[in-house]
This record gives C-alpha cells, sequence and structure tokens, in this order.
C-alpha cells in the first residue's frame, strides 16, 4: 500500500515537472512560430479554390503548373461539372466556380455574379462508319438535325448520299450517341441544334442534359467517343481535343455563309472573332451558328464565375493576377492542347470588368 | 468465499457491458437503415409533392421542361436484373453441383478457387472488359445471329449494337454467377452424406439423388444465394453504366439501350443543379432502397415458408 502511493506520488511530482517545463517553452516556442508564418506567407502565397466544368480542366491544370511555378500561387481545380461550379460557387465554398455554358444576365445579377470568357474550344461531329475518313462526311445543317432528332435512319439515306455524292456510303443504320451526364458541351451541341432546326427547338431545346429524342448516352466525353469507337454507325459529339488524341473522324459541317468547314483552331478563331463582346450583356456570347466564312459552326467559350463582392481582396486579387497572367502569356500552352486561347481585345474588356464591377468592402480589387 | 463472490459481480459488470456494447452495435444498423430512409425522404420530397405518384409510371426524363418519371429507369433495372438471373442461377446451379457432386478434388479445389477469385474482380472491371471487349462481341456475333433467328420476336429486334440491356444483362449474369454459386457450393456440401447414401443404397441414380436428395435439402440455402445475388445484380452501378446505353426510353427489344437506377444516379447526379431534378434522383434512389428492401421482404417470407413446407434440411 505504502508503495504505491510512493509511486503515484513521485509520478504526480514528474507530471508537474514536466507541465512546467512544457508551459515555460510555450511562448517562446509560438513566437518562433509566428516569426515562421511570416516568412512562410511572403514566400508562399495563397491558395486559390475552384471548381467546374471538365471541359476547360486540361489547360486549366497546365496554366496553374506553370504559374505555380513562376509565382509560388497555388491552385486547385476540381474537375465536377459545370452544374457542380455553379452549385459550388453558390456556396461560397470555392474562390470562382468555371462553366461551360453562359449564365443569363439576371440570372447572375441575382446571385451577385460576374461571368467572364477563359478558353474558346470547339464540339465536333464524329462518325464511326466503314471506309469514311475523318472529314471525308460533309454535313447540312438539316442533316444533322434530322439524324439527332431520329428521322434519318440509315447512312445510305438518300439526303445524305446527294450531299455526300462520291461517298459510298454503307446500307447501316445510325446510331446517335450523346453525352449520359449533364454537360457544358451538351449545352453547347443543343444550342446549336436549337438555333438550326425548329423541331429541335419546339420539341427538345437548349440544356446541359436534355430529352434525347433517341440514341444512347455515353458518359463523360471519354464515354461518348468510346461508343462512337465501338459502335458502327454511330455518329456522337465530343470536344475538338477529344477527336484528335482519339483519331476519330470528324465531320464538315456547313456554315452560315455556306461554306463546309472543319473543325481547325483556325475556324474556332473566325467564330470568336465575329461576335459581338463589347455589347454583350454580362459576356452572355454563345458562339454557336456565327457568321464567317471560316467560322466552325459549333463553337463555345468556358467561363469563369466571380463574386461581384469579394470578402478577402487579396485572395480575389490573386485569382485575377492568374487570369490576367492566362490571357497574356498562356496562349502557347492553350494552342498546344487544341484550345483557342481568348483575343486580346476580349482580354482587355474583362480587365474592365474587373475594375468596374469587382469590389472588396467598397475598395476596387484591379486597378 | 469473499473472493468468489467479488469475482462473480465483476463478471455480471463486464457481462453487462458487453452486452450494452451489443446492444449499441446492432442498434447503430437500424438507426442508419431509418436514418437513409428519412433522409431520402425528405431529400426527395419536392419531387414526390410535384410528381406524386405518378413519377413511377412516367416515362418522360427531361431535364429542360423539368418533367421526371421513374418507369424508364424502374423498367431497365428489372429487365437487366432478370436477364442476369435467367442466365446466372441455372449456371450456377449447374457448376455448384459440378463441383459437389462429380468433380474429384483435383479440379473442384481450383475450379473453386477461380470462382471466388471471380467474385472478388471490382464492378469497374467488368464495366470496362464488357464496352471494350464483350459489346464489339456481341454486336459483330452474337447479335445480329439472333436477329436472322429470332428477329420475328420484338425482343430481337432492331439494330445490333452491342450496347444496350442485353449486354448489361449478360454483364451483371457473369458477376453475380460466383457469388451465386459460391453460396450454392457450400450449401450443397453441407448435405450430409448420410442422408445421400442412403438415397444411393436404395438404387437411385446420381441424377435421381441430386434431384430428389441434394436439392431438395438444401433449398432454402439456395432460395437464399439467389436472392443474395439479386439484391447485388438490382444494385450494381459502374459494370451497367458502362454498357446498357443509357438512355431514357422503354423499349421492347433487348437490343436497345435502356438505363437502369443506379447507372442513371451514377451518370446525372454531378450536374443536377436545379432543385426538381436533384430531388427526382434522389427519389430515384428512395425508390431503389424500396425495391432493395422488398426483395430481402420477400426472399425472407418465403425462405421461411419453404423451410416450413419441405421441411429442407438448411
Amino acid at each position: 500500500m505504502k508503495k504505491e502511493i510512493k509511486r503515484f506520488a513521485v509520478a504526480l511530482v514528474l507530471a508537474m515537472v514536466f507541465a512546467l517545463a512544457c508551459g515555460e517553452q510555450t511562448p517562446s516556442q509560438a513566437k518562433g512560430d509566428g516569426e515562421a508564418r511570416d516568412v512562410e506567407e511572403t514566400r508562399e502565397a495563397i491558395t486559390l479554390n475552384g471548381a467546374g466544368a471538365t471541359f476547360p480542366y486540361p489547360i486549366y491544370s497546365q496554366w496553374a503548373h506553370t504559374y505555380h511555378k513562376v509565382t509560388g500561387t497555388k491552385l486547385n481545380y476540381q474537375s465536377i461539372g459545370s452544374g457542380g461550379g455553379i452549385a459550388q460557387i453558390k456556396a461560397k465554398t470555392v474562390d470562382f466556380g468555371a462553366s461551360d455554358a453562359p449564365l443569363k444576365p439576371p440570372y447572375l445579377d441575382g446571385i451577385g455574379l460576374i461571368q467572364f470568357p477563359m478558353i474558346i474550344g470547339g464540339v465536333v461531329p464524329v462518325v464511326n462508319i466503314e471506309g469514311i475518313e475523318p472529314g471525308a462526311l460533309k454535313l447540312t445543317k438539316d442533316l444533322l438535325a434530322d439524324i439527332f432528332l431520329g428521322k434519318i435512319k440509315k447512312w445510305n439515306d438518300k439526303r445524305i448520299k446527294d450531299t455526300n455524292p462520291e461517298l459510298k456510303l454503307p446500307d447501316r443504320e445510325i446510331a446517335v450517341v450523346h453525352r449520359a451526364d449533364g454537360s457544358g458541351t451538351t449545352w453547347i451541341f443543343t444550342n446549336y441544334l436549337d438555333k438550326i432546326s425548329a423541331e429541335w427547338h419546339e420539341k427538345i431545346g437548349t440544356a446541359k442534359a436534355v430529352e434525347w429524342p433517341t440514341g444512347m448516352g455515353g458518359k463523360g466525353n471519354a464515354g461518348v467517343a468510346a461508343y462512337v469507337q465501338r459502335v458502327k454507325g454511330a455518329i456522337g459529339y465530343v470536344e475538338f481535343a477529344y477527336a484528335l488524341q482519339n483519331k476519330m473522324a470528324h465531320v464538315k459541317l456547313l456554315n452560315t455563309a455556306g461554306h463546309f468547314v472543319e473543325p481547325t483552331i483556325e475556324t474556332f478563331q473566325a467564330a470568336a472573332a465575329g461576335a459581338d463582346w463589347i455589347n454583350a450583356e454580362g459576356f452572355y456570347i454563345v458562339l454557336t451558328d456565327q457568321p464567317g466564312e471560316k467560322s466552325w459552326p459549333i463553337t463555345g467559350a468556358s467561363f469563369i464565375l466571380m463574386y461581384k463582392d469579394q470578402e478577402k481582396a487579396d485572395i480575389a486579387k490573386a485569382a485575377l493576377d492568374f487570369f490576367d497572367w492566362c490571357y497574356e502569356h498562356g496562349s502557347e500552352k492553350a494552342e498546344e492542347l487544341h484550345y483557342v486561347p481568348m483575343p486580346k481585345e476580349v482580354a482587355d474588356i474583362v480587365r474592365k470588368l474587373w475594375t468596374d464591377e469587382l469590389r472588396s468592402s467598397g475598395n476596387s480589387i484591379w486597378k | 468465499m469473499t473472493a468468489i463472490r467479488k469475482k462473480s459481480a465483476g463478471a455480471s459488470k463486464s457481462d453487462l457491458v458487453y452486452r450494452l456494447v451489443a446492444v449499441g452495435a446492432a442498434a447503430v444498423v437500424l438507426i442508419l437503415m431509418a436514418g437513409l430512409m428519412l433522409e431520402l425522404t425528405v431529400n426527395s420530397w419536392p419531387s414526390i409533392r410535384k410528381f406524386g405518384v405518378g413519377f413511377l409510371g412516367s416515362t418522360s426524363w427531361n431535364p429542360v421542361t423539368e418533367e421526371f418519371g421513374a418507369l424508364s429507369s424502374i423498367f431497365g433495372t428489372l429487365v437487366s436484373t432478370a436477364i442476369a438471373m435467367i442466365i446466372a442461377v441455372p449456371l450456377s446451379l449447374l457448376i455448384a453441383l459440378f463441383l459437389v457432386e462429380l468433380a474429384p478434388p483435383a479440379i473442384s479445389r481450383p475450379v473453386g478457387y477461380a470462382i471466388e477469385l471471380l467474385a472478388a474482380v471490382p464492378s469497374i472491371i467488368f464495366g470496362m472488359w464488357g464496352l471494350f471487349v464483350f459489346a464489339p462481341f456481341m454486336a459483330d456475333h452474337v447479335q445480329p445471329v439472333l436477329r436472322d433467328r429470332l428477329g420475328f420476336l420484338p425482343l430481337f429486334d432492331g439494330p445490333p449494337m452491342g450496347i444496350g440491356m442485353l449486354t448489361a444483362g449478360i454483364i451483371l449474369a457473369l458477376m453475380v454467377l460466383p457469388f451465386i454459386t459460391a453460396v450454392v457450393r457450400d450449401v450443397f456440401r453441407m448435405v450430409p452424406p448420410v442422408v445421400k447414401e442412403a438415397s444411393y443404397g436404395m438404387g437411385s441414380t446420381t441424377w435421381e439423388v441430386t434431384r430428389r436428395v441434394t436439392v431438395k435439402y438444401g433449398f432454402s440455402g439456395l432460395l437464399g444465394a439467389v436472392f443474395l445475388g439479386l439484391g447485388r445484380a438490382v444494385g450494381e452501378t459502374m459494370a451497367v453504366t458502362f454498357v446498357i446505353g443509357n438512355s431514357h426510353d422503354v423499349s421492347s427489344s433487348l437490343f436497345a439501350a435502356g438505363n437502369s437506377i443506379a447507372s442513371t444516379l451514377a451518370n446525372e447526379f454531378t450536374e443536377a443543379s436545379e432543385p426538381v431534378y436533384l430531388s427526382s434522383l434522389i427519389e430515384l434512389g428512395l425508390v431503389l432502397f424500396v425495391m432493395t428492401l422488398l426483395i430481402q421482404i420477400a426472399a425472407q417470407l418465403w425462405i421461411r415458408r419453404v423451410a416450413q413446407k419441405a421441411g429442407g434440411g438448411l
């Protein structure tokens, strides 16, 4: 019994000594920590959080990688889809959201957001027909719309043959492939069909996911690409980069100026150049079915969403610095990955928008 | 004396703790179930209020006008599961019988291991294999033959695309096959040899022993195995999403693309930003939850009745 008490007392004393020692140490340690943190803050700077569209993810991550090396600012971008990006910015869990479909100005105002375009890309119809090379098949507006409406059922349909007299088209059913998930790509594609076909406009409309009259759905650009490659007689639509990477047979489309055009960076640029960026309210710009001889008809921009009223000026400034750097120095990387960088004039309009609209406790962030 | 009493008091105390912990652990399951049900119902309330019972009977799935119905998903889930069970149940029964009754240990052991390994393959692997290997094979070699021979049936009409309900059903069958086989094999193994020997002793053939004794003796266990496979097939997600074609249509043709509840959820959940859309998806989840629950209840009732009536041994 006595022994135990003794042991206990010794342990107690030891514990108290230890606690005192630690207590003494704590203030000096905390001081040291504080200094270290200050140094790190100036050296390592900020981490930006963004979420949204999957389509620009490859270029955003490339830009972020290079930018981190140059400036030390880290970007953490989660490609969870445009819808997810909008939801996340609404919940204020990220510093910026990203969407392939532009939001309507009243909707933006309702939440207090601004949007601006970051990058341009094209959506390309791709086919898998025996003996048809990339770029060989030509489709007019009516043909494209009627195929996706399920009205043209076979590849050797007379109307397709009339447009493509030099091709030998097989007697095979057309298998339409669309996106199964909601997608900005689908938004751009259905927006085009909406514009060129009265029936599409009436029955289906423009959205990130629609009630498809025919066909099957693949998950993501990769899913659509996989289905088109594996199903004979298939036609689907993917982002240009996916068509190139998978060496898929793209289709030539008839644009509004009456020319059959190939999907290339030049034709996307032509479509973007024709747009009236200055007068578009809230950058609500849709690049489908643009005038111009060389314009690719299914072109679209990917947008960034930010709050007009920023709580943390330093974070907002860091985000704008990053976007500014992308406009300034990101073109080469973008073209490498088959995206079209924003024209200089558009970048200037965006910068003006930042100056005019973005505020943190009343002060403008971008000067 | 006192020492013993102390000890027993300590024992009953530890017993109490043990009991409380065990009851608590069991309660977690019930609380989890109730919580899931509640959460699903609450979150699908906007959709339930908007569409009512009509949700279950409507085939429209239109995110633009926000008109949603579950019929095509329920249909797809039931049809793909039915195809899977029609193929997997007889096949796994035969495999199990072969392993238990006919095969010498030198064969039955490695085959048994192979089946257990197959059960451990992740479902995404089945999905990818289904999309890249099996679907083209179906399109080139199976579906054209079916269409030529049986095309007069609406079931086998339509373009052979490889992707669709039939392919999804077969992939599902391959996935549940090892589960059912493994359980059925164990059930058959538990039939006491003395019962079988008695039957042989009365001059029965192997087939008669199998049919009259082994299968009958283990029938309730067999049913359990089937329902285990069924439960897995109903909720299977990734593999089905890869090959079912993901279209919100109800088609009489097994070649046509369709969707299941699980595949629709996997595809559309991330991008559903409008409240009614999201709520409809959650209601789909609720429907799947209830479906699985009903299947399990039916299974339990059936197994109990079979066990009472036939007086099987397991």
